[in-house]
């Protein structure tokens, strides 16, 4: 990221990390304010329509809510393991916990899918016409669950594809004990997504 | 990565020590078009901006032209009322989201910001490529949503709920487009942030750094802070039209005001992301031209701070006339009046600067002052907006429309100009003919006012914004401003013509020809690939001019 110029010029490539690590978190600021939106619209129709959100969360599985959260909780933990690990120039340590860390993720994505299904059995998906018939804070609600757990989803499955990329980088030894940089920035975006299911938890399983 | 530039260590051709201009530099091998569209040179990433941008900038303005010959007599000449809405919106969007946003920042920053700090690039030059090829991506989705789909999108630039979740348009690929141009200018926003971060000349502190590079990081907070807002926003806007989801739609429990809110959010400190930049511009200029020092420093730098910050809680303005509390449309005109205290601050040292000033009256001070004039009628004019009781008169009527094209145009605008002018020797090693140059500054000046002027009196009148008819009362003032925008676009054409000429076979200009002390002046025109043959180090005081005294006088 912070090479000057095309490296392929024959430049001196310089290296820092500081501005690097200046950049990844400007931009997991953007995405705090991604999700803001979000979160204020979810803010102004609970307040509207109180009692029925309080009645729609009664149909999202708590279970699975739970569970998920400590998936995702364990793989921040796994994902602290592998930077550490190749701090210390433990190679093949680092991408087991990486490793880890991925299917955690794609743990997560399965249970998030059973969940999706089951209300996709019930009617209740956006653009299905059954939702037009609940109460109007019943469909708002489903509606929010929807694009906020879908766009957490996406960024779910965005920082898997980094993880893949970044683990060839770690067997290629591009990114090594001295350039773990990408690991780093890595584990930051991921330890923010960690961070907005942990939000979305309380505000759509444990409302009522 | 600034202590790396003091070590210097490069010894290949290109590096430190070469003089050669940009347009050159041999890159790895890569000529012709193919050096451009894969370089990480922050100099030509500039220049392709300024071709994408001028184009987009001629289709906006052919617009305008065309709205303005429909209002020449009342009545419907050309075009249908449902023509002239896509009219309108096209001409915002193309206007607002492909040029005067991205504008400034992404041509004259990216150009003049690495130049000014003394670096060799911005802190990211991939990803500022990438932005590039992002912008453009935007920009075509823009220019298809005009020919495709259910025809030209005829919301208005700000997309308001519920018509555009009903409209039968192509305004889901609009929408698209501006969530991919808002994405672009992250990119370059945190690109700036990083660099002016890490990227000062070694020695150069905060308040070393020239104003413009002040100007540049107000703004890029700004579009990192404000534009991911109206991105979900405008993503949930398509989500609306694609699979009903409620949020904005009142049949369904949602609230159309809401959508307002979370547009203004953004959309209103954009439009200081339009003017801190040209701001920038203005404070650079007055000195050189006035050859002394800038007035008040601290407070031109403190108070683009300031408005980045208090603009950010003014959005309500928009909406006065929508259904809000009492208290709120209180607080919101109280916050928009505090904006006015720190450009005031920025205006009065900018006149202090001049006065007793040794003045050389070249084309960049022209627009440098042009500015000043046409901002202050446009900022005056907006306090009347932000007054709750004036605002009912003037709510979306043409009043409005003079307003902010007395702001964009005449601030962001014709800054971006003023730059161009200023800058031109730098970038391109070749002088413009100074005389086409004042004469076509002339007729701009007269056009502006003739086109725009009138739209305050129009408003005043009773005139509402967005309609194709009108009234025979109105005749006379929309034939003034009709007669005005064939004046502009005369000395618009003339200014361009005048620049492309001078960048092709324009006499060389020297490397300073200004007598700027800024670190722009002290490298080649233009500048090597690498920026500075010697990296610079503690520049000290931006606007010291004892030494371009000593050198060439303190008269002209």
């Amino acid at each position: 990221m912070s090479t000057q110029a095309a490296a392929a010029t024959g430049h001196v490539v310089h290296r820092d990390p500081i501005g690097a690590k200046t950049g990844m978190w400007l931009f997991l600021f953007t995405e705090l304010l991604l999700f803001g939106g979000l979160f204020v619209i979810y803010t102004v129709y609970r307040h509207m329509h109180g009692a029925d959100f309080h009645e729609a969360a009664h149909e999202l599985n708590k279970v699975m809510g739970v569970t998920n959260t400590f998936v995702l909780l364990t793989s921040s933990l796994t994902m602290v393991l592998s930077v550490a690990a190749l701090q210390r120039g433990l190679k093949g340590r680092s991408l087991q916990w990486l490793a880890v860390t991925f299917l955690l993720a794609c743990t997560f994505l399965v249970i998030k899918f059973f969940e999706w299904r089951a209300k996709y059995h019930h009617h209740i998906f956006p653009g299905n016409p059954h939702l037009a018939e609940l109460p109007a804070g019943e469909d708002l609600f489903f509606n929010l669950y929807f694009m906020m757990t879908g766009l957490h989803g996406i960024h779910v499955v965005i920082g898997m594809i980094v993880m893949s990329v970044v683990f060839a980088k770690i067997r290629s030894g591009s990114v090594n004990a001295e350039r773990h940089g990408t690991l780093e920035y890595t584990g930051l975006y991921w330890h923010l997504v960690d961070l907005i299911w942990i939000f979305l938890l309380p505000l759509f399983y444990l409302t009522n | 990565m600034a202590a790396d530039n003091a070590a210097g260590t490069a010894t290949i051709h290109t590096g430190p020590g070469y003089t050669g201009s940009y347009f050159d530099t041999p890159l790895d091998g890569r000529t012709g078009l193919w050096s451009w569209l894969t370089t990480t040179d922050h100099k030509r990433i500039g220049l392709m901006y300024l071709a994408a941008m001028t184009t987009f900038f001629l289709v906006g303005a052919s617009l305008g032209i065309m709205m303005r010959l429909e209002l020449l007599n009342p009545g419907l000449q050309y075009v249908t009322h449902k023509q002239y809405n896509a009219m309108f919106t096209l001409h915002g969007v193309i206007m607002i989201f492909l040029f005067i946003v991205p504008g400034i920042p992404a041509i004259l920053g990216n150009i003049i910001l690495p130049l000014q700090l003394g670096a060799e690039d911005v802190a990211f030059p991939k990803l500022n490529l990438l932005s590039w090829y992002v912008y453009m991506a935007g920009a075509v989705m823009a220019v298809t949503s005009l020919f495709t789909g259910g025809g030209a999108p005829d919301t208005g630039w700000t997309f308001y709920a519920p018509y555009s979740l009903r409209a039968g348009t192509n305004v889901s690929l609009a929408v698209m487009a501006a969530f991919v141009l808002g994405f672009s200018s992250i990119l370059t926003g945190m690109n700036f942030i990083t660099t002016i971060h890490r990227l000062r000349a070694k020695g150069m502190g905060f308040f070393q750094m020239p104003l413009f590079c002040w100007g540049l990081y107000a703004t890029s907070w700004i579009q990192v802070i404000a534009t991911p807002v109206v991105g979900i926003t405008l993503v949930l806007l398509g989500m609306e039209r694609w699979v009903h989801i409620g949020f904005f739609d009142p049949a369904r429990g949602g609230d159309p005001i809401l959508y307002q809110h979370l547009f203004w959010i953004y959309s209103h400190p954009v439009v200081y992301v339009m003017i801190l930049p040209a701001m920038g511009i203005i404070s650079e200029i007055l000195p050189v031209f006035a050859r002394r020092t800038i007035f008040g420093y601290k407070a031109i730098a403190m108070s683009s701070m300031a408005i980045a910050g208090v603009g950010y809680l003014v959005w309500g303005h928009h909406m006065f006339t929508v259904g809000m509390s009492d208290t709120a449309r209180w607080v919101f005109s109280l916050l928009t009046f505090l904006v006015a205290i720190p450009t005031g601050i920025k205006i009065f040292n900018w006149v202090a600067t001049l006065y007793k000033g040794s003045i050389a009256l070249e084309v960049p001070l022209l627009y440098a002052v042009t500015w000043i004039f046409l901002f202050s009628i446009g900022g005056l004019t907006g306090l009347v907006n932000g007054a709750l009781s004036t605002d009912i008169h003037v709510h979306d009527t043409a009043f409005i429309v003079g307003h902010f094209h007395y702001t964009m145009f005449g601030g962001a605008g014709i800054g971006l100009i003023a730059g161009m002018h200023y800058w031109f020797p730098k970038i391109f090693g070749r002088m413009y003919d100074k005389k086409t140059a004042t004469v076509a500054w002339g007729i701009i000046f007269v056009g502006f006012n003739t086109l725009y002027f009138p739209m305050l009196v129009l408003g005043i009148m009773g005139m509402p914004r967005r309609y194709a008819d009108y009234l025979p009362k109105f005749h006379t003032p929309h034939m003034i401003s009709t007669f005005g925008s064939w004046i502009l676009v005369t000395g618009l054409i003339i200014m361009i013509v005048n620049l492309v000429r001078g960048a092709r076979r324009g006499p060389k200009a020297p490397d300073n020809p200004w007598g700027g002390t800024t670190l722009e002046w002290q490298t080649t025109s233009p500048p090597p690939q690498l920026n500075f043959a010697r990296t610079p180090e503690n520049p000290g005081d931006p606007y010291d001019f004892t030494r371009i005294i000593a050198e060439r006088g303190q008269g002209r």
